[in-house]
């Protein structure tokens, strides 16, 4: 790969590990060349630089790849660390904030999908499931403005994505996040005031236009 | 004053366990191992732990670290002396990324290789191959995946470096050979020999006689017990390449 300098991006414009990585970039300033990415028809670029998973999102930065979402975050962090800290200096907190990205990378996504893309019994489990994580999740944050405290932080990043996802994990598994988890819902209005975050996440009903059009691919009434 | 004391809740036979010992005696920190019953979890680990209920915790006076990855970056962090990751951050994210990637990919095809037959088993052999050969090829030039001493990708991969041994023994297969992964036999070899690891090594036979009970009981049952990132089982390997 040609050292070029600067930052790319490749991604997929609803992707929530993508926009982990837009916010980040936003959070400190950082100028970069947005890539859509065809994730039918994988361009040379994302095989060349990601190919042992051939996934988005991919940052590159001066020719050299790193991929895996919260990775990239972490490098954004480390490199561009005189603006907006996104993990604490702390190791007993940074520990604690790796935890808790690490949990919702574990969790909130596949969890989502089976919401979706399941029916019956197996749905139910899902919404029950998602209902759990999300009230540990709020209980995390407390009373806090932030997962990451007074500031806006790592497993903020991790997690905003996922509340446009809301309405579609809502309206598919009907029930009401703001019912189950109202202190994250007022969470997720002060996340979404951040330029950022405003910038990045799309419209829950286009994300749900998208969650329609994947249903109907996999053939899930 | 604080507490400063450390304690390492685990088990001997867990390579998480062992994840996280060999960080602490690399940075040569005073801990005391608490062994947990994982058939009957102490009250300590739930709750240090209440979140997932597994070992490893550290508990570092009134802190407790869960996540054998996050306890590794921890004790780094929180210690003087040895550097487990790199100081440089492009190299901090490789070293993330193949750790992930030993969880993500290598250690479950690997698993589910050991504990499943026929035309399922097949499919998961296949995939563990090309995970061990993409993971091979970082090793190009290097004694360990941490350069001339190792690091977090070492210790993520402590598994593949002793237990895959005794796991591909006990079910009977032979995945991981010196004729097919020359290199990463080497390194075993070689990770094995730092003192840090071989103090915290379980006994082999001991882990031997660990598995194959475990081995009946997963048969009986044909449910494969399997810790993946994601917290639930493999679904088996897809026919094409996807």
């Amino acid at each position: 790969m040609a050292s070029e300098k600067g930052v790319t991006l490749l991604d997929f414009w609803v992707s929530p590990f993508g926009q982990r990585a837009r916010i980040a970039l936003a959070e400190k300033g950082v100028q970069y060349e947005y890539k859509e990415q065809n994730l039918v028809e994988k361009s040379d670029l994302l095989l060349k630089s990601n190919p042992v998973y051939k996934k988005i999102p991919v940052l590159i930065h001066d020719g050299k790849p790193v991929c895996e979402s919260l990775v990239i975050v972490q490098y954004i962090d480390e490199v561009w660390s005189d603006k907006s800290p996104l993990l604490p200096s702390d190791p007993y907190q940074k520990a604690q904030a790796r935890f808790w990205a690490d949990y919702v990378d574990k969790k909130v996504f596949d969890c989502g999908t089976r919401l979706w893309k399941l029916k019956g019994e197996e749905q139910e489990a899902a919404k029950k499931e998602m209902i759990e994580i999300l009230q540990l999740l709020e209980a995390q944050l407390g009373d806090n403005k932030y997962f990451g405290g007074d500031t806006f932080g790592y497993v903020d990043v991790a997690f905003i994505p996922f509340n446009n996802w809301f309405y579609s994990y809502e309206t598919c598994g009907n029930f009401s996040i703001e019912a189950v988890a109202p202190k994250l819902v007022k969470w997720a209005k002060r996340c979404m005031e951040r330029e950022s975050v405003a910038k990045t996440l799309y419209d829950p009903n286009k994300v749900y236009e998208f969650v329609c059009y994947l249903k109907k691919k996999f053939g899930v009434e | 004053m604080e507490d400063t004391t450390v304690k390492l809740l685990g088990t001997k036979g867990s390579p998480f366990s062992h994840r996280a010992e060999v960080a602490l005696r690399l940075k040569d920190v005073k801990f005391e191992f608490l062994h947990e019953d994982l058939a009957h979890k102490s009250d300590m680990l739930l709750r240090h732990n209440p979140i997932h209920k597994k070992v490893p915790v550290l508990v570092h006076g009134e802190k407790s670290i869960a996540e054998s990855l996050i306890v590794i970056e921890y004790v780094d962090e929180a210690f003087e002396g040895y550097n487990i990751l790199p100081s440089d951050p492009y190299e901090r994210a490789m070293a993330r990324f193949w750790a992930r990637f030993i969880d993500d990919k290598v250690i479950p095809a690997f698993w589910m290789s050991c504990w499943t037959d026929g035309e399922i088993q097949k499919g998961f052999i296949a995939q563990s191959k090309e995970t061990l050969t993409t993971l091979q090829r970082q090793l190009e030039g290097k004694k360990f995946f941490g350069g001339d001493s190792i690091g977090l990708v070492d210790l993520a991969g402590c598994m593949i470096a002793f237990w895959f041994a005794v796991l591909q023994e006990v079910a009977g297969i032979n995945l991981l050979n010196e004729e097919d992964y020359p290199v990463l036999c080497r390194w075993a070899e070689d990770y094995c020999s730092v003192r840090a690891v071989s103090e915290s090594l379980p006994d082999k036979s001991f882990l031997v006689a660990h598995f194959a009970s475990k081995k009946e009981k997963m048969f009986a049952t044909k449910a494969p017990l399997l810790s993946t990132k994601a917290g639930r089982p493999l679904p088996p390997p897809l026919k094409s390449n996807g």
